[in-house]
């Protein structure tokens, strides 16, 4: 069992990556450190496509030197999809940032619960 | 290929270059342009639907220039028309029985910013609805969830910045386990499109192998697109973001763009994962016993709560798990009635959210329900259309929200093991609904405080304060026969779905058996 981890060590890292930057999202009560979680789960699911679109001992899938069989290459497309899932990710990431900003000059705190005490007091009066 | 069949594509496109267009227009022009693509997408997408119910079958449609198990496609067929027409039909509504408050919320420099919100929400719920391939879905979902962040927050007032931060983290957790999901279904079977991923999925099936990786799967996409639309225990966002966000924002979020992510599950379990596949994980189990559980704990919410729109956003909560154990039930006839009540729930919670809002305006705009007193003489569009909504959220008979109960019941006598649980609560859920729902209506013909010159015996008193408040209302008014005329289609199309279900039944069945 062990070894099968070590075997797969990036679909290991990538999977406590994903767990760590999910919980990070869930519980932290930081706003800048809870879009860091998102950013790390993001990216431990790149991480783990980059892993499984390689393939030992085979080339880039760029035809340069004639080559034409398929077997030649590795799989582009979880490439492609990392560059998709970078550009999503990047895009949201931005929007909580602005967001965040818009808190941060409003209630003066990063602290989300913090932030809510204060929009409740603000509510009652 | 016919040119009815180009249309779910035009009117993907469509919706996302009027968005595009509406950055460089007046908030005014934007209005326009972005009605124009409404009614134009309803126009397709209503084609769409005489087109597949006409040839009896299905059509994919490929984009770009390489074919089925590379390249992408659009799939339509009857459940998809049918769900992109009353989409887009709702999403018109919406849009205009809110517009007036739409302008008086949102700052006049930053009006065509909320139409592109409205454009990019279209075109991303017509493409979840439409596409075939399940990593597009995933863009939409994030497009999705920034149109729908971005029409909380342009409110800017009171609490909508913070209610925008608790979605986009509630719906960021949920987008993260469907993209890794995705991810582990795409190094399991190799393919993206759904159909050639189906065939992969019932392969491994078949082979007996990935056992535990195939569970996973269909946990992590089931959990992440149950908390994006809001399933029982992930629903503290919801209170929070229909309450405070514009009429047309709330209106839209509770009544359809939680839709679209159960459309999309559903689309998921048929077309990728194998519906019967999904039964013998025993997720259905989960899903049900979720949702019954959202459907006692949102009612209940809803009791506790005194904020009129947080009350229907609780109600909200209740609704979707209705959906979810309609999903859990497991059989054909449980599914047909989960996506029937998805179209009640639309056609009524975007009615409440709307309706509200007018009875809100001719009340002094304070929270508490209690306010409401009398509320339905002031505004008698309004309060006929709350009374219509509410009405048909517990279920009274013509109405919609009757007929999904009735799904749900005769769903629910075929699969034995699971009936009594479903019928106690289904039976519980509505009179808790009846409860709260009667309480408001009653509120909103009672005669209280809000009308004490009543008290003092004299027919004037009540007119007096009528006409005052009238006046106060129609000085602010400047269009009442958009909003009126929304509220009478709502209620129309309510009635429509109630009193004319069969051939909507119909289709919902014919285009469940096109997934396959």
């Amino acid at each position: 069992m062990a070894s099968h981890l070590l075997y797969n060590i990036e679909e290991t890292v990538a999977m406590i990556l994903f767990g760590i930057g999910f919980t990070m999202l869930l519980l932290h009560r930081n706003l800048i450190k809870k879009i860091m979680g998102m950013n790390v789960m993001d990216t431990a699911v790149y991480l783990f496509l980059a892993a499984k679109g390689y393939i030992q001992g085979r080339m880039v899938p760029i035809v340069t030197d004639g080559i034409q069989e398929a077997s030649a290459y590795m799989n582009p497309v979880p490439s492609g999809l990392v560059l998709t899932g970078i550009v999503v990710s990047v895009s949201t990431t931005a929007l909580m940032l602005a967001l965040t900003i818009r808190l941060y000059e409003r209630y003066h705190s990063l602290d989300l619960d913090e932030i809510f005490m204060q929009v409740k007091k603000e509510e009652r009066s | 290929m016919t040119l009815v069949q180009n249309f779910p594509f035009f009117s993907i496109i469509l919706a996302m270059f009027s968005g595009i267009l509406s950055s460089v227009l007046s908030g005014k022009q934007a209005r326009n342009l972005s009605l124009a693509a409404l009614v134009a997408t309803m126009v397709m997408s209503a084609a769409v639907l005489a087109y597949c119910l006409g040839a009896g079958e299905s059509y994919t449609y490929m984009m770009g220039h390489f074919p089925a198990p590379w390249g992408n496609e659009i799939r339509a067929g009857v459940l998809e028309g049918l769900t992109a027409l009353l989409f887009s039909m709702i999403m018109l509504l919406s849009v205009a029985g809110g517009m007036r408050y739409t302008f008086e919320d949102v700052e006049a420099s930053k009006v065509n910013l909320f139409f592109i919100m409205i454009d990019l929400m279209l075109s991303s719920l017509l493409a979840l609805i439409y596409t075939n391939d399940l990593f597009t879905a995933y863009v939409f979902v994030e497009i999705n969830t920034i149109a729908g962040c971005g029409l909380i927050m342009i409110r800017q007032k009171g609490r909508s910045f913070s209610a925008a931060i608790r979605y986009m983290i509630m719906s960021q957790l949920g987008s993260g386990l469907f993209l890794i999901g995705l991810t582990l279904l795409y190094d399991v079977t190799g393919h993206l499109l759904m159909s050639p991923a189906k065939a992969a999925v019932a392969a491994i099936e078949a082979a007996g192998s990935y056992e535990i990786p195939m569970l996973v799967i269909l946990a992590v996409i089931s959990v992440g697109l149950a908390i994006k639309s809001g399933l029982y225990p992930f629903h503290s966002w919801i209170p929070y973001t229909y309450g405070y966000a514009t009429p047309t924002a709330s209106a839209i979020l509770s009544g359809l763009v939680s839709k679209g992510y159960i459309f999309l599950l559903i689309k998921i379990f048929y077309r990728v994962l194998g519906q019967e596949n999904v039964i013998a994980s025993r997720m259905v189990n989960v899903l049900f016993l979720f949702g019954l559980a959202g459907m006692i704990m949102g009612s209940v919410h809803a009791i506790m709560e005194t904020d009129t729109r947080r009350m229907i956003a609780y109600s909200s909560v209740a609704q979707i798990g209705y959906i979810y154990m309609g999903i859990g039930l497991g059989t054909e006839n449980g599914m047909i009635a989960a996506v029937f009540h998805m179209f009640t729930h639309s056609a009524t919670k975007a009615l409440l959210f709307i309706s509200a809002v007018g009875l809100y305006e001719v009340s002094g705009e304070k929270k508490d329900f209690r306010s409401l007193r009398g509320a339905g003489y002031r505004n008698h569009l309004a309060g006929i259309g709350f009374t219509v909504g509410a009405l048909s959220m517990v279920g009274f008979p013509m109405l919609s929200g009757f007929i999904s109960k009735l799904l749900f019941a005769t769903a629910a006598l075929q699969t034995p093991h699971k009936m009594m649980l479903t019928l106690i609560g289904l039976a519980v859920s509505t009179v808790l609904n009846a409860i709260y729902f009667l309480r408001l209506v009653i509120t909103l013909y009672g005669r209280g405080e809000a009308s004490q010159l009543r008290a003092q015996g004299t027919e004037e008193g009540l007119f007096g304060t009528g006409e005052a408040s009238r006046e106060a209302f129609s000085g602010r008014k400047s269009a009442p026969t958009v909003f009126g005329g929304a509220i009478i289609c709502f209620i129309l199309l309510n009635l429509f779905l109630g009193l004319m279900s069969q051939p909507v039944v119909r289709a919902i069945a014919a285009g469940l058996a096109m997934f396959d």
